[in-house]
């Protein structure tokens, strides 16, 4: 009973950026299969793991999770009920010295659940020109501690200019999200090369979008 | 009739399109399996495709016709939306693009549509030309940038003028008077609208079979001068063949046809210049084998406004 009001909402959400976007899913490396993943994608707009959601087949939906920060989605009881019951985020504190809980620890334990995960490694909107900000080192460690997990790229391609920062109604133009090949944690790898490899693998697939040239 | 349909026509176009689609499915399978039993004929497989699509086009045409005018002007409204969203994708927005795109998105397209179905021919016909021209870039201005101005507000602008203003003339014929033709308008529509089809099919068809000399190597390598002639000539054939169902006379059902055909050729030449000039092979993935609605609609978008003032002032008493 407590769940339908969360599907209903969900499944309007999925509609809504269907509408908006004509979204549709491109999967390049991996197939749609119900494995434990860890979704790592770039983040240009609020939007973004809708998006990732909304082309998942409506299975793997249900066991896919978004990581998202607590700061943002606690803010009011409306966000606090769409971040906790219609996408069931993960909610991490971003401010250190604010921390209850391990946020690479909260990450495995859902992963543990038997949950996939949506994970924005940049930590933060990019609005810069450039195609990625640095990573940070939360999807390092979660390589580590959980080693047998596939780390799928995904590029979102478009969503930057349908809800760009500070604009409240998106406009429709169309949207892919491009799935590549997995990625594991190599033997010794250090952390600066692993993320280095995560990055790269997200900039060979922005390159296989099909995009109007400038 | 407030409807503009009545129940033998319904009957009559929507038995016919099946009868034709059913005919084209046989046809598809038989391909299949003499040319293409294990799916490896890229051709085959892309006919099947696209026939496929056609049975939900159709049926989605049908349910609009239900609906009568308003279905019709809903079904024109969505393909204005799709085809307007493809569009846009293709151009280079800034961010302080948003609020203009937002007003030909969410004002401008449902205004014209408003203005069609209420067939308020005095508005209609200068919504976009005058008033959205001058209030985009207005709009645009206010947010102070100024980087590829020019280039921004006229790429807005040209995208409202093919996917919303002139598709809006396809459901604008249904508010057309003509004398001993009341009630029987949605006819206009359906001719208009396989005359185009046709064309588009046979000059496939005709190019794939006899196709070698090119028209416009440079903009669209597929399109033959051989193509074109049996496609119009088809197209043509199928117009005067169905001069029954329209007001014309079979000789101007033909030349009607004609200036339909020849719109929608050079209307998918000015199309498949932009998408070359993108870089792009289609305007999007909305239907199976066709591509995008955009290119779907190409014809359509530049033979309907055309077709509709010549009705209007040959034959209408409006």
């Amino acid at each position: 009973m407590t769940r339908i009001l969360p599907e209903i909402a969900a499944t309007a959400l999925v509609i809504f950026s269907r509408f908006i976007t004509a979204a549709r899913a491109i999967w390049l490396g991996c197939a749609p299969e119900n494995r434990r993943r860890v979704y790592f994608a770039n983040h240009t707009s609020n939007g973004d793991f809708v998006l990732v959601w909304a082309v998942l087949p409506h299975r793997l939906r249900q066991m896919t999770r978004p990581v998202a920060a607590s700061d943002y989605w606690l803010k009011s009881r409306l966000r606090a009920f769409i971040g906790q019951q219609v996408f069931r985020a993960v909610l991490i504190n971003r401010i250190p010295a604010e921390r209850t809980e391990d946020p690479v620890m909260q990450m495995a334990q859902a992963l543990d659940a038997g949950d996939s995960l949506i994970l924005f490694p940049e930590g933060r909107r990019n609005t810069g020109e450039d195609l990625l900000l640095p990573f940070k080192s939360g999807l390092y460690h979660l390589a580590r501690m959980r080693p047998e997990v596939d780390l799928v790229p995904v590029w979102i391609e478009n969503l930057n200019r349908v809800l760009p920062k500070g604009e409240v109604i998106p406009i429709p133009l169309i949207c892919t999200v491009t799935f590549g090949a997995a990625l594991h944690l190599a033997g010794g790898e250090t952390k600066d090369a692993f993320l280095g490899r995560a990055a790269a693998a997200l900039r060979a697939l922005a390159a296989t979008t099909e995009r109007p040239r400038a | 009739m407030i409807a503009g349909i009545s129940a033998a026509d319904l009957a009559l176009l929507v038995g016919g399109l099946l009868a034709f689609l059913l005919a084209a499915t046989g046809i598809g399978r038989m391909l299949q399996l003499r040319y293409s039993p294990d799916g490896s004929n890229a051709v085959v497989e892309n006919l099947n495709d696209r026939i496929r699509s056609w049975w939900i086009m159709v049926v989605l045409m049908g349910i609009a016709l239900m609906g009568g005018q308003a279905g019709i002007t809903l079904l024109f409204a969505f393909c204005s939306f799709a085809a307007l969203r493809e569009v846009m994708t293709l151009q280079d927005i800034r961010r302080s693009d948003h609020w203009a795109l937002l007003a030909a998105f969410f004002v401008a397209l449902p205004a014209q549509y408003y203005l069609i179905y209420t067939e308020w021919y005095g508005l209609y016909s200068i919504l976009i030309p005058v008033y959205a021209f001058l209030l985009i870039p207005i709009i645009a201005v206010l947010r102070g940038d100024t980087e590829g101005f020019l280039m921004r507000v006229a790429g807005v602008q040209w995208a409202l003028m093919i996917c919303v203003y002139c598709t809006s003339h396809v459901p604008a014929l249904l508010s057309l008077d003509i004398p001993g033709y009341e009630g029987r308008n949605v006819l206009l529509i359906a001719f208009l609208i396989l005359v185009v089809q046709t064309s588009d099919v046979a000059q496939y068809v005709w190019g794939k079979l006899l196709g070698r000399t090119r028209i416009a190597p440079n903009v669209s390598p597929s399109k033959t001068l051989e193509g074109l002639i049996g496609g119009a000539l088809s197209a043509i054939l199928i117009g005067v063949a169905l001069s029954w169902i329209t007001p014309f006379t079979p000789w101007q059902a033909g030349l009607l046809s004609f200036v339909i055909v020849m719109l929608g050729f050079l209307g998918g030449l000015v199309m498949s210049a932009i998408k070359r000039d993108r870089g792009v092979k289609d305007w999007g993935h909305l239907i199976a084998g066709h591509g995008g609605m955009t290119d779907r609609m190409d014809s359509v978008i530049f033979a309907a406004p055309v077709f509709f003032h010549l009705v209007r002032y040959g034959w209408s008493v409006t």
